[in-house]
Order: structure tokens, then C-alpha cells, then sequence
């Protein structure tokens, strides 16, 4: 695998700080938002993005976690470990912006949509992304994206926050020979 | 891979780390239990058969309730009410099920040994829901659940199950499922009731309640069932209630401070347990109850989930 930095830890920190701001102009201010971040990295992404939004707009977003596991489309072929999901407010009537990572197929985001809606009756539900790597699969695209990264299929993007990983980075992999 | 099983048909033998991936399973799915839609999407599509020869109420319906929340189709035979009655054979039925496409058996039967049986005629899954007087591995993997969650660990607990031993599977998928994840198992009872070869799960056996709730931190009361006084092995269920009985003088004179008290039901009130130990606060049978659902979404989760995915 060869191996290169897409994102350092400077340009991570502009992305979210512009997605904060631009989740606020977009919704005019932050009444009724909500952040629900996908696990795993998703939750400290939602997390950053409402600190941000609470300096900004003096607001404080509530934050929720969301495991996708029993929604995936893939059930039947990969037996994965479940995640909790903790949403602790309820959905109905919030302004809910999902976080995810990576911007791939669409599907985990297609998968994360019907949880929501299991949870509540959200007024919209938008999306926010790190990184969007294109090739999607479904009629989704996220509102916010923090890079365009444009890559090929058998690339890999990996993201590491402080958080869970020490770094702030957005790695990209690329299989040896190609 | 976090279970690297087919079928679940006992706790014997089964290691700590699958019990544990389990027991972990379930606590993240009982959230779901919690919403006020109480269903996903997850085993759209599959279908699920429970095949009971005996009678059941908590067992069969926790699973059916598990089966329904994860959006499976579920059906249910009755012997008394399918060809059984007809006169055809255990293996002709699976056989008969199975081809109407059905993804996973949950099987009661009274022999011992009938889910080990049906796993190797059919091919799909298979849990066992009680088999005779053998195991009864969902219900010992509820009681690990509900009891760590109140606990925060299993490791290192004094458990004592108290009551006829012999005829309770649950008593026997407990000593094993319990003593693999590190706890300390007595079992006490009349030794009329009391089988040969439990030491083998490396249980203590006591043939009076006293010394085997001493310092418990889980008192575990099995049911003391009416049949047992016909076949001569008790003199009067007032002799064993007088011997053996649960009560709360007798927990807060022997168990340990803080011991709760699990009964896998259905409760013999004023036999095997005083009344009020049963509504007591420190009884968690309701508990046991509601975490039978999550345990046994768990188990169908894990069993239907990566079926593509080699496995022994």
C-alpha cells in the first residue's frame, strides 16, 4: 500500500470549522438542530461540529450517537459487531444533521436515514461529510462536504481523529502496482 | 466472526468470549426495546419457526416478540394441534418445516438431546429453547445478562442455585455457562433432587440451603414442581418449603448484603419462594424476563446474520 495525506491536521480543522458555519447559515442559526453522528467516527465529528456551533451562535446542539448495524444492507453476508445507538432527545420536529466520515456508495447513509425515522419524525435531515471519495450508488449527496476527494475504487480513504486515534489526518491508500 | 457456532444448543463447552460477544449483543440491542417503535429492519425477509413439545408462555413468546422486533416472519407449531398428532415423526416435521423455507428452528422438546438431533437433519440453525432434563442455554445466557448489567461483572460472583436440581435444565446450562465466565456455582437441594455429576461443571454441592446462600451474592430459585411429590422423591412440599424455602429472614441471615434473587418462573409463591421475596426489591425476575427479549434478538441476529460466512 502506498500511502499519502490527503488532509493534515490544519485543513481538518478549517473543514469542520467551515461546515460549522455553513450548518448555521444554512438552517439560519441553530434553534431546533440536532447532530447525530454515525459511529464511529462520526460521534466526534458531531461532537466538534456543536462545541463549534455553541461558540459561534451561543446554542448548545444536542449531540447523538447512531449505530447503523441492524440496517445495513449487508446483514446476511458479514455478521458485525452492533454498536449502541444514544440518541437522547427526541428527533421529532429537529433540524438533524447526520455526520459521517467518509462519503462513499450512500448506503450507510441510506441505512442511517431509516433509523432516524425510527426514532422520530425529523423536519429535515440533512448530511455532513469529512471527506466525499464519490462513487455513490443511491440518489444521495451530502450538504456539507469538508474535501472532494476524488478516488478510484480500489483506493482506500482512512480518517483519524484525535479522538480515537492521536491525529488529526485524512490518509489516503492507494494498492501497490497501480 | 463473534460466534463461531451454527446452532446454540447448550453452555457446556461453549467459551468465554462467545458468551461474552453475546451478552454484549444484546446489551447494545435492548436500546431498540426502549424506542416507542419497537422494530428494525434487520431480518426482513427470513423467516423463523419455533417448534415447542412442550408448554411454554415466556420462553416461546420472548422469542416470537425477539423474531417480530427484528422484522423476521415467525411461525409457530403446536404437537398438539400439527400431524404430529397424525403420527408423524420429529424428523419428517423438521423436514416438513424446513421445506416451506424456514431459516431457523427454535426447538423445545421434553427428550434430552431432540435440538442436537434436529441440527443434524436439517440445515439451518438451530437454538435450542429446553431439551428434557438436559440444558436450556437462552434462558443461562438471560441470567448472565440481566445479572451482569446489575452487578457490572460475572467474574468472581457467588452464585447459588437452590432448589430441584435434577429435573432442571436451567440449573444445569446455568452451572456451566456461569463457572465459564468465572463465577463460583453452589448448588443446593434435597439430595433426592440432586443429579449425579454436576461437580463436573466444577459447581460445590450442598444438600442444605444454609451453608450454600452463605455470603451468595445471587441467590438463583428454581421451581419446585408439583409432579415431584407423586414420583415419592419429596415427603410434602411443606417439608421442602420449611428445608429449602427462599425467604427474607433467610436471605438477610445468610446471603451476602447486597444478593439479589432470580427465578427463571413460572413461581411457585409460598413453595420454593416466600411471596414477598418475590416482589421484593431486590428481586430481579422482571428483569430477567425483559432482557429475554434483547438476549434472544441477539442470538437470531448473530445466527441469520453472515450466512454466507464459513462456519463450523
Amino acid at each position: 500500500m502506498q500511502q499519502s495525506l490527503a488532509m493534515d491536521e490544519a485543513e481538518v480543522r478549517r473543514a469542520i470549522t467551515r461546515i460549522a458555519h455553513e450548518i448555521i447559515e444554512k438552517n439560519k442559526g441553530a434553534e431546533h438542530l440536532a447532530l447525530i453522528g454515525i459511529r464511529t467516527r462520526g460521534v466526534p465529528l458531531a461532537k466538534r461540529l456543536a462545541q463549534l456551533i455553541a461558540a459561534f451562535e451561543a446554542v448548545e446542539v444536542p449531540v447523538g450517537a447512531l449505530d447503523i448495524s441492524m440496517y445495513r444492507d449487508d446483514v446476511r453476508t458479514r455478521q458485525r459487531v452492533v454498536g449502541s445507538t444514544d440518541v437522547p432527545f427526541d428527533v421529532t420536529g429537529r433540524r438533524v444533521v447526520l455526520v459521517d466520515e467518509v462519503f462513499y456508495t450512500g448506503r450507510t447513509i441510506r441505512a442511517a436515514m431509516d433509523a432516524i425515522m425510527d426514532l422520530g419524525r425529523p423536519s429535515v435531515i440533512q448530511l455532513a461529510v469529512l471527506v466525499d471519495r464519490g462513487h455513490r450508488e443511491l440518489p444521495i449527496r451530502p450538504d456539507y462536504v469538508g474535501k472532494n476527494l476524488p478516488t478510484s475504487r480500489s483506493e482506500e480513504v482512512e480518517v483519524h481523529l484525535k479522538e480515537l486515534d492521536g491525529e488529526d489526518a485524512v490518509l489516503l491508500r492507494k494498492p501497490e502496482g497501480i | 466472526m463473534l460466534l463461531h457456532r451454527r446452532h446454540i444448543l447448550g453452555l457446556e463447552g461453549m467459551p468465554a468470549d462467545e458468551i461474552i460477544a453475546i451478552l454484549d449483543t444484546a446489551d447494545t440491542l435492548k436500546e431498540i426495546l426502549s424506542r416507542p417503535i419497537k422494530k428494525v429492519p434487520t431480518l426482513r425477509g427470513r423467516s423463523i419457526c419455533t417448534l415447542f413439545y412442550e408448554p411454554s408462555t415466556r420462553t416461546r413468546t420472548s422469542f416470537e416478540l425477539a423474531a417480530k422486533i427484528l422484522s423476521a416472519d415467525v411461525s409457530s407449531l403446536a404437537p398438539s394441534t400439527s400431524s404430529v398428532t397424525k403420527g408423524e415423526s420429529f424428523r419428517d416435521t423438521l423436514l416438513t418445516i424446513q421445506a416451506m423455507g424456514t431459516d431457523l428452528f427454535v426447538i423445545r422438546h421434553p427428550c434430552a438431546g431432540a435440538p442436537l438431533f434436529a441440527s443434524r437433519i436439517v440445515n439451518v440453525p438451530v437454538i435450542n429453547a429446553g431439551d428434557g432434563m438436559h440444558e436450556h442455554p437462552t434462558q443461562g445466557l438471560l441470567d448472565m445478562l440481566t445479572l451482569r448489567s446489575i452487578k457490572g461483572k460475572l467474574a468472581g460472583l457467588q452464585i447459588a442455585i437452590v432448589g430441584d436440581i435434577a429435573h432442571s435444565r436451567v440449573a444445569r446450562s446455568n452451572a456451566w455457562g456461569f463457572a465459564t465466565v468465572g463465577a463460583a456455582v453452589r448448588i443446593a437441594g434435597p439430595p433426592t433432587l440432586m443429579p449425579p455429576g454436576l461437580e463436573a461443571t466444577g459447581a460445590r454441592i450442598y444438600d442444605r440451603l444454609e451453608p450454600a446462600i452463605e455470603g451468595a451474592d445471587v441467590v438463583y430459585v428454581l421451581r419446585i414442581q408439583k409432579e415431584r411429590m407423586d414420583s415419592g422423591l419429596l415427603p410434602s412440599l411443606r417439608e421442602y418449603t420449611r428445608l429449602y424455602g427462599v425467604t427474607a429472614e433467610r436471605l438477610s441471615r445468610y446471603a451476602a448484603k447486597d444478593a439479589i434473587v432470580m427465578h427463571p418462573g413460572p413461581v411457585n409463591r409460598g413453595v420454593e419462594i416466600a411471596p414477598d421475596v418475590v416482589d421484593a426489591g431486590y428481586s430481579v425476575i422482571t428483569d430477567q424476563v425483559a432482557n429475554g427479549v434483547a438476549l434472544r434478538m441477539a442470538l437470531l441476529y448473530l445466527l441469520l446474520g453472515g450466512s454466507d460466512a464459513p462456519r463450523g
